[in-house]
């Protein structure tokens, strides 16, 4: 892996193109969504409202089946609630593993929301390149997934996301199947790269930590059928450091409104 | 290296059995009149080889070509896959066998039954794996692309298709060895030369031993062609074959 420091302390300066679109918010209000499946109705949201402003990041952390991902994919347009409003920027859905193409090389697989918005092969490569060294990837760019860490390979699917140009960035457990190691250095790294890149964010976890590490704000789901129950403001300064006295006060405090919850 | 040996092994057998008089020559000819025939009927061996290795080829072509498009087709239309999926495993209880002299009689002696006959038992496991590979895709990545705007066709195209090679290399595989059976079959349906035909016409002239060269010189071909798609695959889809995809 390259050095560490490249990669926190890069310039402030975006290195991929700023979102197509003005900065956008997400705003959903009473949303019902109920499964139908062969075994009966699964309610999976119930009554859930959420609002993120724009370039807001919001950590959604709720106990396992509590509809997280269901919650992401309404952001996403990828379904429609049964009852109540979403309303979202243009969003980007990034999924828990990162799914990079095998056959095709980091800088392809970084590139491809470019290819598919109609550039050619060569542009969409000469223009994912450059961010290649911001995201401490830099003589990688041929490089295929099976050869990258996971580390890498999940900066490529975070680059991949960036590029696709949207306000909005749904990220579905990003960190979730790294080793702990890795996990924590990711999440320093996308805290940085996310105060280079603004974007609304809006991503689950079920690690409490890492979202009072990364997050503005916490929102804490009930246990299914989904809805807030919680809200913690993270109004602390970045860089954040998980032994800060500071920040395990809230994590302690989300984790009581989760645990609240879960009993 | 194992094989070799088992084939060794086998031959050897194969010869004691045969000339310890275990069967009539004209019924089962030892290895070696078998290899003796390969040599001095290499040029009418060849030239029937050929014929039929053209066969196979062109049948095989039209097979994966046919299977691919109609795969595709059916991957991108429900309808069409529960309209066309009984009609094609149907096809394959077609009793070749017999259908094939009444395709000759119906299509002409030429090239045209023998691609119809080829074309129709390798088409199958073409549009089997093929189909199989494209609906293998992750859930999760479709998600992916749709959120990155993608169209149904780019979703084939960037991710569908090349995700599908693995999948379509190993029904092609399958393909080729049936195809050498078809071409063979195809031709004593009617056929005044290939393999096929000189099989046939070497039995009732008790030439038993260059039928069994024939025989050779098929088994030969069907390796080579699987041992080239084993080459196209390790060429073309080498993340198929990495075990290592997930730690690095």
């Amino acid at each position: 892996m390259p050095a560490k420091g490249a990669m926190t302390t890069t310039a402030e300066v975006p290195v991929a193109p700023p979102p197509a679109t003005a900065p956008a918010g997400v705003l959903i209000e009473a949303v019902d969504r109920t499964y139908r499946t062969r075994r009966g109705a699964v309610p999976a949201l119930s009554g859930l409202s959420l609002r993120v402003e724009a370039d807001e990041i919001v950590a959604v952390v709720g106990p396992s089946g509590c509809g997280k991902s269901t919650l992401l994919e309404l952001v996403c347009d990828l379904q429609e609630p049964d009852a109540g409003r979403v309303e979202a920027g243009p969003a980007v859905y990034m999924p828990q593993r990162d799914l990079l193409l095998p056959w095709a090389s980091a800088l392809d697989n970084a590139a491809l929301p470019l290819r598919i918005h109609g550039a050619s092969r060569a542009s969409a490569r000469e223009r994912a390149r450059p961010a290649f060294a911001a995201f401490g990837l830099a003589g990688f760019e041929a490089a295929r997934p099976a050869e990258l860490s996971g580390g890498m390979r999940q900066r490529v699917a975070f680059l991949r996301t960036l590029l696709a140009g949207k306000p909005v960035l749904a990220l579905d457990e990003p960190f979730a199947s790294l080793d702990a190691l890795t996990r924590a250095d990711m999440q320093a790294w996308l805290a940085g790269a996310l105060l280079r890149e603004p974007r609304t964010v809006l991503f689950v976890t079920h690690d409490v930590e890492e979202a009072v590490v990364l997050a503005d704000r916490v929102v804490v789901l009930s246990p299914r059928p989904g809805h807030v129950v919680a809200e913690v403001q993270v109004p602390l300064p970045r860089p954040r450091s998980r032994t800060d006295g500071a920040v395990v006060a809230l994590r302690e405090s989300a984790m009581r409104a989760l645990e609240g919850r879960t009993i | 290296m194992g094989a070799a040996l088992l084939v060794l092994a086998l031959l050897a057998g194969w010869e004691l059995y045969a000339d310890l008089g275990g069967v009539d020559q004209f019924l089962l000819p030892a290895p070696s009149d078998v290899a003796a025939s390969l040599w001095t009927d290499r040029g009418l061996l060849w030239a029937n080889f050929t014929v039929t290795a053209g066969e196979v080829l062109l049948g095989i072509a039209v097979a994966v070509a046919a299977g691919v498009a109609l795969a595709v087709a059916i991957h991108l239309s429900r309808t069409l896959r529960r309209a066309t999926y009984p009609l094609l495993v149907a096809s394959q209880t077609i009793p070749i066998v017999i259908v094939a002299p009444l395709l000759v009689a119906w299509l002409g002696y030429d090239l045209a039954p023998k691609l119809a006959i080829v074309g129709l038992i390798c088409f199958f496991p073409v549009v089997v794996t093929t189909l199989d590979g494209l609906a293998g895709v992750d859930p999760d990545l479709r998600k992916l692309m749709r959120t990155l705007d993608a169209s149904r066709l780019q979703i084939l195209r960037h991710v569908e298709g090349p995700a599908a090679l693995p999948a379509l290399l190993s029904g092609a595989k399958i393909a080729v060895t049936v195809a050498v059976i078809g071409a063979v079959l195809a031709e004593q349906a009617g056929s005044s030369d290939g393999l096929g035909h000189l099989i046939l016409q070497s039995i009732p002239q008790f030439e038993t031993a260059r039928s069994w060269a024939a025989v050779v010189v098929l088994a030969g071909f069907a390796i080579v062609l699987f041992g080239v798609l084993a080459l196209a695959e390790r060429r073309l889809v080498p993340w198929a074959h990495r075990s290592e995809g997930d730690v690095a």
